[in-house]
C-alpha cells in the first residue's frame, strides 16, 4: 500500500518534475534538429558543455541569467560545428555526433581541471531558487510540487509551448518540417536547405545546453565529472517515443522523471530485500519497453540522416 | 481569348559542358503566351540540363536566359538562382515530385510563400486563393490530408497548383504523364489547355508522341545537346518525330550469326511484378546462338523481365523455362544454371566499389573449387584469375588488388563482362550493356557479346539505344506498358517502326509476326 501512497506525495512529484526538466530541454532540442533532418548525437557532450559553461560563468561572477545565455551560446556553437560537418560537408551524422560528444565532454572536463587544478569538494554557486508561487499551493499534490520548481523549469515548459507553436503555427515551422521530410521541396520553393538545417541545429543545441545548465545551476549547484550520466542519450530515445511531437515529448520526459523518482522511493521501502541496482535500472528498462511499443509505428522524418546535395536525385 | 501571344521567354545560345561532354550546345528557344511547346529528345539529349539551367540549378557556360515582364520589358534572369526563377514566374513540375509528404497539400503550396520570421501562418487567405484556382483550372486536390496519403495524380495536381499559386507565367512539365493513368492524363491535358488559353506558356517534356501531337502547338527537338528541329506541331506525325529524335541513319550491317540452336529461354504468357514495372502475359523465346533485343523506354517492364531471368522475381502466371528448368528461385541458382548477367545499374547492383578488382571478379564463383579451399578464399588463385581477365579483356587498372572504384566506367563494365563470361554462360542477360560508356568500350563490349553468341550462348539484350539494338540483335521485340511485341527479324525493322511501337503503336510488321 505504501508503494501507492508515494504517488500522492507532493515531494515525489516535485522530484519527478525536477528530474524531467533537463530531459525536457534535451528532447525538445533533439526534436527540433531531427525535424529538420539532422540526428544530433552530440547531445550528450553538449549537455556537459552547457553544464560547465553556465556554471563557470556564474562562478566567475556573472548573473544567473547571463550564465544561462552563455550556456545556450556554447550549445549553439557546438550545433553549428555539427552542421558544418553534416549539413555543409554532408558527412555521416552518426560519426560526427559521437565526435562532438567526445570533443565537448573532454573540452569541458579539461577546462574544469585547468580552472580548478586541486579541489576535493566541487566549488558551489548560488543557484536558481524555487519561485515559491503561493497561488499554486492551493492545487492539491501537483500545486505544491510545482511551487518548489525554479525559473528554469518554467522556462522548459515555455520552450515546449514555443516549439509547438513555431512548428505548427508559423511559416518557419512549416519549412522546418518540410526540410526534414523532403529537402527538395524546400529547395524547389526557393528556401535554403542548409540555412534551415543550420538554424535548427543551433537552436536545438542551445536547448540541449540549457538541459545541462539546469543541472549545475538549479539542481546540484556544482559541476563534477560524470554528472550528465547518459541523460542526453535518454533524450534521443524520448524523441522517438514522442513521435517528434513537442507535447508528447513533455509527457515522455515527465514519465521518465516519475519512474526515476519512484524507484528512489521504492528503494527505501524495499531496501535490503531487492538489490538497489534493480531499481536503478527500472526507468531505463521501462523506457526501452515504451520505445519498443511506440517506435514500431514511429513515423521518422523521411530525410533524417540524409545529407542534401543539390541537383542529386 | 485564344491564340498565341507575345514572347515571354527567350533562351539565347545556351551552352553547358560537363567535362568533355557537351550537354547543351548553343540552344536558342523562345516561348510565347498561350503556347504549349513540346521539348523532345532521347535520353541524354540535353533536355534535363536545359531545364536545370532555366530553373537556376545549373549555371550555363555560355548564352543567357531572357524574360519579359508583364509590361513587355526584357531582362536577363540572374544565373544559378532558383529564387530568381521562381520570382520571375517560372514554375516547374519535376518528374520526381518535390512535395514534403508529412505536410498537407495546403501546407506544401504555401511553403516558402510567407516571410519566415512571420509569427503566424495565414492559412485562410491561402485556402481562398487556392479554391479559386481549383475552380478556374479544374485541378482538384485534397488540401487537408498529408501528402503521403494522396495518389500520384493528386500529388501532381498539387505541384501544378503550387506553381500557379506563385503566379507562374511559364510552366514546365517534365514527363508529367509518366506516372498517370490515361484518365488522369486526359484531365491534365484539359487543365493545360485551359491554362494556355488564359495566357500561360507551357513547356511540355514527354517521350509519348501521341500526347505531344494532341496537346502541343510547336515541337522543339534536341539531339546530342543541339537543337535539331523547331517547327509547328501541325503537319508533323509520329514517324517524322521519331526520325527527328533519332536523327542519323542507323548502321544496318547485320552481325554474322550461328545457326540458332535449342531454346535457352522460353516465356509463355508470363506475368510478373507489380505496379509500374508489371509484366502481363509476355511471350519470348531465345535460342542458343541468338541475340534478341528488347527495345523500349525504360520503366515499361524491362526491369521485371531482367529480374525474372536473374532469379530475383518469380512469375505469377504463365510458364517459364530457363535452360531446361522453370524460373530460378534465386540469383545463385540462375548463375549455377548458366546465366551470365550485366546489370542495368552496374554501380548499384553489379559491383562493390571498395573491394578489389580480384574480389569483384570472383564474386560469383566464390564457392567453386578454383578460388576456395576449405571455405577459405585462395587469394593467390583469385589474383591469378584477375590477371588473366585483365589481360584478356584489356582492363586498364592499377592492378588486381586496386579497389574497383578507381576504374573508369568502361573498364568496370569490361570487368563485369569478364565475370559474366567466366562460367561460359549459356544465356547472357545484357541489360543496357553500354550505357554511359565511351565509343571504344562500347565497341569492345559489343564484340564480346557477338562472340559469345557465335560460341553458342543466347543473349537477352535490353537497350534504349537504337544503334546498339540494330548492331547486335538478330531479332527485336518492343516493350511498352508491360506488354511485349513478338520478336521480329531485325532486317525487316527500321527505327521509325520501333519508335512507334515504343509509343504503344506496334505496326503491321509486329502484328504479322504474332
Amino acid at each position: 500500500m505504501e508503494a501507492f501512497e508515494i504517488l500522492l506525495q507532493a515531494n515525489f512529484w516535485a522530484a519527478a518534475i525536477r528530474i524531467a526538466t533537463p530531459l525536457i530541454f534535451g528532447v525538445i532540442g533533439a526534436l527540433i534538429c531531427e525535424r529538420a533532418g539532422v540526428l544530433n548525437l552530440g547531445i550528450e557532450g553538449i549537455f556537459v558543455a552547457g553544464a560547465m559553461a553556465g556554471w563557470l560563468a556564474v562562478y566567475l561572477g556573472a548573473g544567473l541569467w547571463t550564465g544561462v545565455a552563455i550556456a545556450a551560446l556554447v550549445g549553439a556553437l557546438f550545433g553549428l560545428l555539427h552542421g558544418l560537418f553534416t549539413v555543409i560537408l554532408g558527412l555521416s551524422q552518426h560519426v560526427t555526433g559521437i565526435g562532438i560528444t567526445l570533443f565537448a565532454t573532454s573540452a569541458a572536463y579539461f577546462g574544469y581541471r585547468v580552472a580548478f587544478p586541486s579541489v576535493t569538494e566541487p566549488p558551489r554557486i548560488m543557484a536558481f531558487q524555487p519561485l515559491d508561487l503561493a497561488a499554486l499551493k492551493l492545487i492539491p499534490v501537483i500545486g505544491p510540487a510545482l511551487a518548489q520548481q525554479t525559473a528554469l523549469t518554467w522556462l522548459a515548459f515555455a520552450c515546449v509551448a514555443l516549439a509547438a507553436l513555431i512548428l505548427y503555427r508559423t511559416p518557419l515551422g512549416l519549412a522546418i518540417r518540410a526540410v526534414g521530410d523532403n529537402p527538395a521541396s524546400v529547395d524547389a520553393q526557393g528556401l535554403s536547405v542548409a540555412g534551415l538545417r543550420m538554424g535548427a541545429l543551433a537552436a536545438g543545441s542551445a536547448l540541449m545546453a540549457l538541459g545541462g545548465a539546469f543541472l549545475t545551476m538549479s539542481a546540484f549547484n556544482a559541476f563534477f565529472f560524470g554528472m550528465i550520466n547518459g541523460r542526453g542519450w535518454v533524450c534521443i530515445a524520448l524523441t522517438v517515443f514522442a513521435s517528434w511531437r513537442p507535447e508528447k515529448a513533455l509527457i515522455g520526459a515527465l514519465l521518465f522523471g516519475a519512474f526515476d523518482a519512484y524507484q528512489v522511493r521504492l528503494q527505501t521501502l524495499a531496501g535490503g530485500i531487492v538489490p538497489s541496482q534493480v531499481f536503478l535500472m527500472m526507468p531505463y528498462i521501462l523506457s526501452i519497453v515504451a520505445l519498443v511499443l511506440v517506435a514500431r509505428r514511429a513515423d521518422y522524418p523521411r530525410a533524417l540522416m540524409k545529407p542534401y546535395i543539390k541537383g542529386e536525385r | 481569348m485564344s491564340g498565341i501571344g507575345e514572347a515571354v521567354l527567350r533562351l539565347e545560345g545556351v551552352g553547358k559542358r560537363f567535362g568533355a561532354l557537351v550537354a547543351n550546345d548553343a540552344i536558342d528557344l523562345s516561348l510565347h503566351r498561350g503556347e504549349v511547346v513540346a521539348l523532345l529528345g532521347e535520353n541524354g539529349a540535353g533536355k534535363t540540363t536545359l531545364m536545370n539551367i532555366l530553373f537556376g540549378h545549373y549555371v550555363a557556360d555560355e548564352g543567357r536566359v531572357m524574360l519579359a515582364d508583364a509590361a513587355g520589358a526584357w531582362s536577363e534572369l540572374p544565373r544559378g538562382s532558383p529564387q530568381a526563377a521562381l520570382a520571375a514566374g517560372i514554375g516547374m513540375v519535376h518528374q520526381h515530385f518535390t512535395l514534403a509528404e508529412n505536410l498537407t497539400g495546403l501546407e506544401n503550396i504555401i511553403l516558402g510563400t510567407q516571410a519566415w520570421y512571420s509569427l503566424r501562418l495565414s492559412r485562410r487567405e491561402a485556402r481562398k486563393r487556392i479554391a479559386a484556382l481549383m475552380r478556374r483550372t479544374g485541378l482538384q486536390a485534397d488540401l487537408d490530408l498529408p501528402v503521403d496519403r494522396l495518389g500520384v495524380g493528386e500529388r501532381q495536381r498539387l505541384e501544378i497548383l503550387k506553381a500557379l499559386y506563385r503566379k507562374a507565367r511559364i510552366l514546365v512539365l517534365d514527363e508529367p504523364t509518366a506516372v498517370l493513368t490515361p484518365q488522369e492524363a486526359e484531365g491534365l491535358f484539359a487543365a493545360v489547355r485551359t491554362l494556355a488559353r488564359e495566357g500561360l506558356a507551357v513547356l511540355f517534356i514527354s517521350h509519348k508522341l501521341g500526347e505531344v501531337l494532341a496537346l502541343t502547338d510547336r515541337l522543339v527537338v534536341l539531339r546530342s545537346g543541339r537543337k535539331v528541329a523547331d517547327r509547328p506541331t501541325a503537319g508533323a506525325d509520329r514517324a517524322l518525330i521519331a526520325q527527328l529524335m533519332v536523327g542519323r541513319e542507323v548502321d544496318v550491317a547485320r552481325p554474322a550469326r550461328a545457326e540458332p540452336g535449342r531454346p535457352v529461354l522460353v516465356l509463355d504468357k508470363v506475368g510478373a511484378g507489380q505496379g509500374r514495372g508489371r509484366l502481363s502475359a509476355i511471350d519470348l523465346t531465345i535460342r542458343a546462338g541468338e541475340i534478341v533485343g528488347i527495345a523500349g523506354v525504360s520503366g515499361n517492364g524491362q526491369a521485371t523481365l531482367a529480374e525474372l531471368v536473374a532469379g530475383l522475381a518469380q512469375p505469377i502466371e504463365g510458364r517459364m523455362d530457363l535452360l531446361g528448368s522453370g524460373a530460378p528461385a534465386n540469383p545463385f541458382e540462375a548463375i549455377a544454371r548458366g546465366v551470365g548477367r550485366l546489370s542495368e545499374d552496374r554501380h548499384r547492383d553489379g559491383m562493390v566499389a571498395e573491394m578489389s578488382v580480384a574480389e569483384n571478379l570472383i564474386m560469383e564463383q566464390r564457392w567453386s573449387k578454383g578460388v576456395q579451399r576449405f571455405g577459405l578464399i585462395r587469394r593467390d588463385a583469385a589474383r591469378d584469375a584477375a590477371k588473366v581477365a585483365i589481360a584478356a579483356f584489356d582492363i586498364r587498372c592499377p592492378g588486381a588488388e586496386a579497389p574497383l572504384r578507381l576504374l573508369s566506367g568502361g573498364n568496370i563494365q569490361k570487368l563485369l563482362l569478364a565475370r559474366a563470361l567466366a562460367g561460359a554462360p549459356r544465356l547472357i542477360l545484357a541489360n543496357q550493356p553500354t550505357r554511359g560508356l565511351d565509343v571504344g568500350a562500347t565497341v569492345e563490349v559489343h564484340a564480346r557479346l557477338r562472340r559469345a553468341a557465335l560460341e553458342g550462348a543466347g543473349v537477352l539484350l535490353i537497350s534504349e539505344d537504337f544503334d546498339e539494338l540494330f548492331a547486335l540483335s538478330h531479332r527485336i521485340a518492343v516493350m511498352h506498358g508491360g506488354a511485349l511485341t513478338p520478336a521480329v527479324a531485325a532486317q525487316s525493322l527500321d527505327v521509325q517502326t520501333i519508335g512507334l511501337a515504343m509509343a504503344g503503336q506496334p505496326g503491321a510488321v509486329f502484328e504479322a509476326a504474332a
